[in-house]
């Protein structure tokens, strides 16, 4: 029987390694990457309390998660290869249009 | 007892290869070591009796996400997307919020009262297709059209973004 704590430390330690993708890397593939690592965390957080619930709300919910990952990826890679064919920048710090 | 190697086993995977996809310098790497990661996530998915969400994770991500990176990952021009690793210098506001989160995950974690929460006696889920198929398309039936609306206006919009001329 594995107790519920432990799932809740491996996403937040998967959360992290997320979050630290996100905020050091430069390379806007690998920062994707990251964010679908962020989700998928967050997703075994959302099974394992409808696990020990026993309540199906967790799984439905993640379901759309991973739903919505997918739409979100579709989108952001169409947005890079429209970005690498007019600018060829393919590091975050290189787009500086908006001055973001 | 054996459940709890297996969770070892899992949870020891899944981390390293989180860390491999944020230091390795290659994307295609990336991309294969989050593939080990997703794999290990679908089988903790089967520990939690969930199967119809590993089955899901495993075609979702493993078949349809990661397979688009690597196309992507091969359209691009990989001599031009320069390989670097960790920014030298000026990160300083990023390791600092990196610490904020950590600390702030293990004061939560070992202040809260996760330890008590057990699994209740009778197990009335199974987590299989029939029970998710009820629930989607009885109560949850407004979340599941907007999503597929989702997706028709993320198709579209992938169509339009990816197409050779935008003038």
């Amino acid at each position: 029987m594995v107790p519920l704590s432990w799932y809740i430390i491996l996403s937040s330690i998967l959360f992290i390694i997320g979050a630290a993708g996100v905020l050091l890397r430069r390379n806007i593939l690998v920062v994707l990457m990251s964010i679908e690592l962020i989700l998928n965390s967050v997703n075994i957080n959302l099974v394992a309390f409808s696990y020990f619930h026993q309540d199906l709300k967790g799984q439905i919910f993640s379901i759309f998660v991973i739903t919505i990952a997918a739409a979100e990826v579709a989108v952001a890679l169409g947005i890079l290869i429209a970005l690498v064919r007019n600018k060829s920048a393919i590091n975050v710090d290189e787009i500086q249009t908006m001055k973001g | 007892m054996a459940e709890q190697i297996f969770f070892f086993i899992f949870a020891v995977l899944a981390v390293g290869s989180a860390i491999a996809v944020v230091s390795f310098k290659n994307p295609v790497y990336s991309v294969l070591s989050l593939m080990v990661c997703f794999l290990q996530m679908a089988a903790l998915f089967v520990m939690l009796r969930s199967p119809f969400l590993a089955v899901v994770q495993v075609f979702v991500y493993v078949g349809a996400v990661l397979v688009l990176f690597l196309f992507v990952i091969m359209m691009l021009d990989i001599r031009k997307a320069r390989m670097d690793q960790f920014i030298t210098g000026g990160n300083f506001w990023a390791i600092g919020l990196l610490g904020i989160l950590i600390i702030e995950m293990i004061l939560i974690i070992s202040k809260s009262r996760l330890t008590s929460i057990t699994v209740s006696s009778e197990l009335r889920l199974d987590g299989g297709v029939r029970e998710i198929g009820e629930a989607l398309f009885t109560k949850y039936i407004l979340p599941f059209e907007i999503v597929s609306f989702i997706l028709l206006v993320a198709l579209m919009g992938a169509i339009v973004l990816g197409r050779k001329e935008l003038r």
